[in-house]
This record gives structure tokens, C-alpha cells and sequence, in this order.
């Protein structure tokens, strides 16, 4: 079973590109570790997209499988912690 | 040596020497015989037959085998033909090359399955919906059956077009000796079907278009398509027409009665002459047109199994001329005296 | 380090959607999207992006081809089984992906759906049921439930008046040729986990040979349903679920599954040309005769029942003007007839090209019953020739201005021991009275005409006893004035 690292040099995390959310909020929902929050921005398709938001996650994948757009969600496992683009 | 075979037997093997491989189809009279022949020979000479569960089915699975980068080709008589409206048009926007054989019953319904000729306007103006056509030979031998099937292919991949062989149920029922090509034709490469290789898995077989002004170039591109062939593969033959006064014009079986009918005109001192078109579509339509203006023509007699479906095309061809209208129906086929009786009556009433 | 990432087989940008486009055309919430996701992942996962082969129906989905990065054919609304039947015999490696809606699939392409799995075609199948017409705006799709309210169906679907949803599942696995028949749904994350299982076994199937694999997806339609991405996941489970069972159908890869009906199918490569041009060419090689110019036209109707050797006898007498270098056109009666009643064959003879193949005007009619002669006699042409079967023709002729030559054929054919040749004695007598064909090479072809070789002897020997009676009872001349017939 998945669960967050014990590691604290490293963590997962979801990257979520806003530009390609309609911001359906199914990954929101399926997340078992509800890691993820619908914003209030709206990007140029004019959808509230999701963000990633707690630490919690264990790459479990649910997000990216449950979402319907292609290339929406990225699933990072043991990425160092201080990594700052997400 | 020449065989003995039908016509629908001889269409095999014109298609075989064509370079045929896949066959799909389904049984109908007056047509099933090419069925049987290709049932027969494809399997044992290393290509695909199958019989499809309808013929939406049959051409569909032409559409994808052409896609795939095959020859191949169907046969079927008017009733089927109608079932395949849906599959041409596809194959004619996704410009994807076939032959298809319709050997013409009398209709509509289900008619019977004495010939007529009355599928004209279905396959020479298209038969499905949007802007196309199909190139249309008209056999009227065993013999053109055989090298008319084989030549489609080609002309097929040429133009990546459906080619029709439009017959009749005489045209392939009657048995005549046949001299079998002995070339076999081969199809070209093809990079834009799929190929299942990494060399073609950019390649799409569509006929969508979404943008209105896509959807316009590309039906103008069939529509140069169309003209090209119209100017390259329009064929007839004449007989007798360097000094005909009274023309007759006949495809198919007909043709065959009227070559009768004339050749006794003659012998009577009447200068009569024939023109049969071996393509329907592109049709001889320039060639008509400058016997009515240049030559002595001073009548045209249309002969056909349809109610003047040709006799159309002939007088937008000849509009200064009345274009006689001689037609059977029903699978009603006329003798040569019948035509010629029927020839004079239409001239009296002038 | 990337878990899960956008898959290859998808394009980078979705440049036939738009230049620079990374979204689908799918709704917010929409299954698609999710089901193209999982076939992607596999395609990538067993590297068959390059002889992959994916095809588009017309639906929703009809836009497949903007996002996979593979070979892309669009079909005909439900016809993509019978497209993908013809690409499959034409390519034995390639990967081929029918993917179908529900009006697509269980409405106008059932019949295509059918027979494809009924032949166990090697593709895959998948099958996104969201009992909804989508592309076109909310109709009644085949699986709409009872009650759903759609644009066709404004009060709700009725059993009496649009029947009940039709489950494709238990009609697919009815068949014996399906390996693999399996219905799944998108109703929650572990649900889609176990659609992503199904998906990737159906198309592992196809790459490893087995069979057709068939997966039916339970998949949220919000916009149509009229409901929130959440709410449709959610009214799937606890609606769609009850009425479509998700449920492994059949997967011969588990113990206890049903044996298949598939036979595995060979792949075939053409033979030689120089094999196929013997093939075709002729295959007797029979002696021919140049022949003295000066044959008419020889226009002959043969007419008798059905069962008579009618038809043969007319084959075998084009087969003979073949062997003499003579134009020959052979036009059965056909159809229902031919098959019991009345049979007739009109064969014209001729040194030229020959232009209507229509006998009306016999110059020789050769009538093996008394119906044959009734029909036909009025029409031979004055000065033409008659040769009736004597045995089944109880009168005399009934014209004077033509020639008649009565011959007991069934008579003379039964003495010799075989009563069906008949039709080679009547044959034969007009041969030797018209000089057409030449006896000699009547005796050459009957043997290369015959389909049972053991009954060539006895057919000589009829040619032979109709040439002497035809000796014996030489052929009188008409008398010059025509007769009024009947």
C-alpha cells in the first residue's frame, strides 16, 4: 500500500497543469488523502482549476487515472523535498 | 486458348489478374456466381475472401481494407448496392480506391432479377450522399467483364476513386469465351494508407472535414479529381458513325441489341450508327456533342432498361437535337426488331 | 521521479484539434477522457504505438484521432467492427482498436458488433456506455434506462413504447468465439483501477493472438445527465450499476472458463504471378480445326425441363464453336426456373462478332419435351430446323416451311444405359445434320465438358447413335410454301 514518504528530504506530489483543467473536480474527490483543492483562479478555458495543496500524498495515481484530460495531472514519487517548481 | 464462362465467373478473373487480394461479400441474384468464383479462387491462390454479414457490412470491411492498403473489391446487384450508399460516400471523402461490380436486376424493391439497367443514376451520379462520383464502366462482353475489372484497379489507385463495374444480368449470366490476361497487375505503394508501421502511423483515413473551408477545398480537390478523369480514361466505341444520320446510343446489353439493330439498318441502306459509352462516368459527353455539330447526325436514338436515365445526359450533350427516348422495364428485354420498331415509331412522331 | 505522466501515445499538442491544443473536445467530467488515458498507458506499456491501429466511431469520441498517436481511420456510424475486420485481413500484426459509444455499438452498428465477435475476430473492443446519445445532444441511446428522461424520451423511457435497455455484455457473451467479455465502470477510483486492468488484459489478448476481447465501461455523461461531474459518478453507481452488472463475463485466461469457438486463422500471402496466370489460363487444351468459311449464323434455343441437361447441352455446343474458332454467346433462362420447371438456353454460333445474344428467332430449336416444342416451334425461322426428343413428344410437326428431325433421344440414350444423356443425342443429330459442330470435335470436347469422367464413354457412344440414325432417317426438305401456324 502507498503512503507518504517517512523521508523528509523527499515527498510526492500531484502537478496539476492549470491551463489544461476544466476543473471537474473528480480528482478532487477520488483523492484518498484529499490532497487536492479547486482554486478560486480561473485559467483561459474559464474553469476554476484544481491545485495540489497537503503533503499527504502517496502517488497512489488515482488523480491522473480518474481524470479525463490527457495530460492535465503529473505523478511525482521521492521527488527532493526542496524542489520548488510545483 | 479463350474459355467458356460467364460473365460474372470472368470478373474473378479480371480482378485476380487485376491484383485483387480482398474480397468481402454478399449473396445476391443475379450477382452471387462472382461470390462463388471468388470464394473459390482467392483462398487457393493466397488472397482473402469472407462473406460479410450484410452488405453495410461488406463495404465497410472494403473501406477498411483499403484503408489498410489492399485492392479489394465487392459485388452485389441493386438492392445491395442501395445497403452500400452510406460506405461509398465514406470511401469517396476518405478517397480510398475499390471496385465494386453491380450486376443490374429490375427494381425498385425488391424487383426481380431480370435485368435492367435502371441502377444508372444510383452509381453514375454517385448513390450516397455529398459531392462525388465514381468512375463507371459498363461492360457489354464476358470478355470486357474480365478486362474491365482487371483495369479498375488501376484506375482505382490512380485516382484513389471507387470504381464501379456497372453490368446487367445477362451481361452476367450469358457465357462467352474469354482470353484471360496473362499480366498480373500489382498495386503501388501506398504511403498514405495504414500500414500498422512507424513509416504510416501518422496517417489518418477520414472523411471529416470540420472547418467549412477544409470541407470546400476538399471537395474542389475531388472536384479537379473528377475533371482530370473526365479528360484521361473517358472511353466509347463507335460503329458506323463516320456517316450515321440516325445515332444510336447503348451501354451494356443494350449496346449489344442495338449493334444488331444497326447492323440491319444497314444492310436495309439506313445510315445508322452507335456510340456506346464504356464509361458512364467520366461520360462521353464532348465526343457526342461534336458528332451532333460536326457530323451528319439528324437523330438520336437512347436504347436502355430504364426509363431515359442516360437519355439525360445524352441530351444535355445534344441539346439541339430531341433526343428519342427507347426504353424497357421490368426486365423486359427487346430483339433488335423490337428496338427498330420501336426507332421508327418515335422518328414518325416528329 | 514521474509515477504517472501524460502517456506517449497521445500527441504532445493536439494539433488536428487546433494548432498548439493540449485539451480534448470532451465536457468537463466526461469519461472519454479517462478510458483514452488507459489505452494509451497500455499501448505504450506493451510498445505497439507503431502497428497500432485506432478506430474512430461516430459519436462523441468521433475525434479519437486527435489525440492518439497512432494509425487513425474513421468509420461509419457502427461500422468500425466491419472496418476493423477488413483491416485485420489485410494486416496480421497490426494492433486494432475499435472504440464505440453506445448508439454507435448497441444501436445502429449491432449488427457489426455481432458478427465480429461472432467470428472472433483478434481485435479489441471498447465499448463506452454512458446510455446517452452525447455528440448529438441528449437522445434516447439503446441502453437509456427505464424512466430516464432525454430529448426523445421527455417523460421518461418506456418499456412498452421504446423497449428496455439492451445489455451488450450478456449479448456478446452468447457467443462461443469472445475470449474475453468483461463490463466495468468509472464510478469511483478503485473502480476505474480495475477498468484500467480490464483495458490493458483486453488489448494484451489481441497482441498475444487469443481472440476478440470485448469491455463494456460504465462512463458519466454530466452535461447530458444533467448532472455535476461528482453527481454523475455518482448516479452511475447507483443507477447504471443495477441495470448493466459489473462483472467479469467471460475470460478464458481464468479457470473454468467456456471453451472458445475460434479457430485460429493462417496468414496468406499471394501465390506467384506465373502460377496464378496458369491457374487462370485455360485448362483444356483441346486440338482446334480451322474450319471452311461459310457458316450462318447459327442461332439455337434448347428447351426442356429443368434436370435435362438444357443448360449443359448449350455449354457444351459454345465449347465446341470455341474449339472451331467461332464467336459464341451462351444466355441461360434463369432463376427460380432453373432450379425445376421449364429450363431454355439460347446459343448463337456466328464468324462474326455477335451483337444481341437474344435467340427470338431460332434458326434451330432442339426441344426435349413436348412444352419445348409447344413454345418454340412458331418462332424458328422459315427454312430453319427442328430437333425434338420423339420419346417425350407425342405429335407430328405442325409446319411445313422448316425442317424436323424427330429422334427418340431418351429412347436411344436409355438403350445405351444412360437415360440422362438425351440432351448429347439431340446434340449430336443437329450436328450431323447442320455441319455444326464438327463431329469430331463434338467427340474431342465432351470428354474436357464432362465433370464425371466415367460417363465419357457412354456420351460417345450417344454421338455415335445419333449420327446413324441421322444417317438412317435422313432430314427432309420443307415444303416451299410456308405453313400458317396454329
Amino acid at each position: 500500500m502507498a503512503s507518504a514518504p517517512s523521508n523528509t528530504n523527499v515527498r510526492n506530489f500531484v502537478r496539476i497543469d492549470s491551463c489544461l483543467c476544466k476543473g471537474c473536480k473528480v480528482c478532487v474527490e477520488t483523492c484518498p488523502k484529499h490532497c487536492l483543492v479547486i482554486g478560486s483562479k480561473m485559467n483561459q478555458l474559464g474553469y476554476q482549476y484544481a491545485r495540489f495543496e497537503k503533503e499527504t500524498c502517496t502517488a497512489c495515481g488515482l488523480c491522473f487515472y480518474s481524470c479525463p484530460e490527457p495530460g492535465a495531472i503529473t505523478v511525482y514519487r521521492n521527488e527532493p523535498a526542496d524542489r520548488e517548481d510545483v | 486458348m479463350k474459355q467458356l464462362m460467364k460473365g460474372n465467373e470472368a470478373v474473378v478473373h479480371g480482378a485476380l489478374v487485376g491484383g485483387a487480394t480482398h474480397f468481402f461479400g454478399y449473396p445476391i441474384t443475379p450477382a452471387s456466381e462472382i461470390a462463388h468464383a471468388a470464394a473459390d479462387f482467392f483462398p487457393r491462390t493466397g488472397r482473402h475472401f469472407l462473406q460479410a454479414e450484410s452488405e453495410v457490412a461488406a463495404i465497410n470491411m472494403i473501406y477498411g481494407a483499403a484503408g489498410a492498403g489492399a485492392r479489394t473489391m465487392t459485388a452485389s446487384s441493386g438492392p445491395g448496392v442501395s445497403l452500400m450508399a452510406e460506405g461509398l460516400s465514406y470511401i469517396a471523402g476518405a478517397e480510398l480506391p475499390c471496385v465494386i461490380v453491380d450486376v443490374q436486376r429490375a427494381g425498385p424493391g425488391l424487383g426481380n432479377i431480370w435485368p435492367e439497367q435502371s441502377d444508372y443514376n444510383m452509381v453514375v451520379k454517385g448513390g450516397g450522399h455529398g459531392n462525388y462520383h465514381n468512375a463507371v464502366y459498363a461492360p457489354n462482353s464476358a470478355q470486357e467483364m474480365c478486362d474491365m475489372t482487371a483495369r479498375a484497379f488501376d484506375i482505382a489507385d490512380r485516382y484513389r476513386v471507387t470504381v464501379f463495374i456497372l453490368s446487367d444480368a445477362y451481361i452476367g449470366q450469358m457465357m462467352e469465351p474469354v482470353e484471360i490476361p496473362d499480366s498480373v497487375h500489382h498495386a503501388p505503394t501506398k504511403p498514405w494508407a495504414l500500414g500498422a508501421t512507424p513509416e504510416t502511423r501518422d496517417n489518418l483515413i477520414t472523411s471529416i472535414h470540420m472547418s467549412t473551408a477544409d470541407q470546400a477545398a476538399h471537395n474542389w480537390k475531388l472536384k479537379a479529381k473528377y475533371d482530370q478523369m473526365e479528360a484521361e480514361i473517358t472511353d466509347w466505341e463507335e460503329v458506323f458513325t463516320d456517316d450515321a444520320e440516325t445515332l444510336f446510343v447503348a451501354f451494356g446489353i443494350t449496346a449489344r441489341i442495338c449493334l444488331t439493330a444497326v447492323q440491319r439498318l444497314r444492310a436495309r441502306g439506313v445510315r445508322a450508327g452507335l456510340l456506346r459509352p464504356r464509361t458512364l462516368f467520366p461520360f462521353p459527353r464532348t465526343r457526342i456533342a461534336e458528332l451532333v455539330e460536326q457530323g451528319p447526325v439528324r437523330e438520336i436514338a437512347v436504347v436502355e432498361l430504364n426509363d431515359g436515365m442516360m437519355a439525360d445526359d445524352v441530351q444535355l450533350a445534344a441539346p439541339s437535337l430531341r433526343v428519342h427516348r427507347l426504353n424497357w422495364l421490368g426486365g423486359q428485354v427487346p430483339t433488335a426488331e423490337q428496338v427498330l420498331d420501336m426507332a421508327a415509331q418515335k422518328a414518325g412522331q416528329r | 521521479m514521474i509515477k504517472h505522466k501524460k502517456p506517449d501515445a497521445f500527441y504532445d499538442t493536439f494539433e488536428r484539434k487546433g494548432a498548439g491544443q493540449q485539451t480534448t473536445h470532451y465536457c468537463p467530467g466526461c469519461g472519454h477522457g479517462t478510458v483514452h488515458k488507459m489505452i494509451a498507458e497500455a499501448i505504450d506499456e506493451f510498445g505497439v504505438r507503431d502497428r497500432t491501429i485506432f478506430c474512430s466511431p461516430v459519436g462523441c469520441s468521433v475525434f479519437a484521432y486527435y489525440y492518439f498517436d497512432t494509425g487513425n481511420i474513421q468509420c461509419a456510424h457502427g461500422r468500425a467492427p466491419a472496418v476493423a475486420t477488413g483491416m485485420r485481413r489485410v494486416h496480421d500484426d497490426a494492433v486494432i482498436i475499435s472504440y464505440q459509444g453506445d448508439g454507435d455499438l448497441a444501436g445502429i452498428g449491432t449488427a457489426e458488433i455481432i458478427h465480429a465477435a461472432n467470428r472472433g475476430e483478434n481485435i479489441t473492443v471498447f465499448f463506452v456506455n454512458n446510455a446517452i446519445y452525447g455528440m448529438t445532444g441528449g437522445q434516447m441511446a439503446p441502453t437509456t434506462l427505464i424512466g430516464q428522461h432525454t430529448l426523445t424520451t421527455p417523460t421518461g423511457r418506456s418499456a412498452a413504447i421504446d423497449g428496455n435497455p439492451i445489455g451488450m455484455c450478456e449479448l456478446i457473451s452468447a457467443l462461443s468465439a469472445p475470449v474475453y467479455v468483461e463490463r466495468v465502470s468509472l464510478g469511483d477510483g478503485n473502480r476505474v483501477l480495475k477498468a484500467r486492468r480490464a483495458v490493458r488484459k483486453a488489448l494484451k489478448n489481441q497482441i498475444d493472438g487469443v481472440g476478440f476481447s470485448f469491455v463494456e465501461i460504465l462512463s458519466p455523461c454530466p452535461i447530458n445527465w444533467k448532472l455535476t461531474p461528482m453527481d454523475a459518478r455518482k448516479w452511475l453507481i447507483e443507477n447504471l450499476e443495477p441495470a448493466f452488472p459489473v462483472k467479469s463475463f467471460r475470460d478464458t485466461g481464468t479457470p473454468g472458463a467456456v471453451a472458445t469457438a475460434r479457430a485460429t486463422r493462417e496468414p496468406s500471402r499471394p501465390i506467384p504471378d506465373d502460377e496464378l496466370v496458369k491457374l487462370l489460363g485455360s485448362q483444356s487444351e483441346i486440338e482446334t480445326i480451322d474450319r471452311v468459311t461459310g457458316l450462318p449464323e447459327q442461332r439455337v434455343k434448347i428447351a426442356g425441363f429443368g434436370g435435362q441437361g438444357v443448360l449443359s447441352a448449350g455449354i457444351l455446343l459454345a465449347n465446341c464453336a470455341i474449339s472451331e474458332g467461332l464467336h459464341a454467346t451462351w444466355l441461360p433462362s434463369y432463376g427460380p426456373e432453373m432450379r425445376g420447371g421449364t429450363a431454355n438456353a439460347s446459343v448463337i454460333v456466328s464468324e462474326e462478332s455477335i451483337g444481341s445474344p437474344l435467340v427470338d428467332e431460332p434458326t434451330t430449336l432442339i426441344a426435349l419435351n413436348g412444352p419445348s416444342i409447344d413454345a418454340f416451334e412458331g418462332s424458328v425461322v422459315p427454312g430453319g430446323l427442328i430437333v425434338a426428343n420423339s420419346s417425350l413428344i407425342d405429335r407430328g410437326p405442325a409446319r411445313g416451311d422448316i425442317r424436323y428431325c424427330m429422334i427418340p433421344a431418351s429412347k436411344i440414350a436409355q438403350d445405351i444405359g444412360f437415360q440422362g444423356a438425351a440432351n448429347v443425342v439431340l446434340l449430336a443429330a443437329y450436328a450431323a445434320i447442320a455441319g455444326f459442330p464438327a463431329i469430331d470435335i463434338l467427340r474431342r470436347v465432351i470428354p474436357h465438358a464432362l465433370k464425371k469422367k466415367d460417363l465419357v464413354d457412354l456420351n460417345l457412344q450417344m454421338v455415335d447413335a445419333a449420327v446413324a440414325f441421322v444417317a438412317e432417317h435422313p432430314v427432309a426438305a420443307p415444303s416451299t410454301a410456308p405453313q400458317p401456324i396454329r
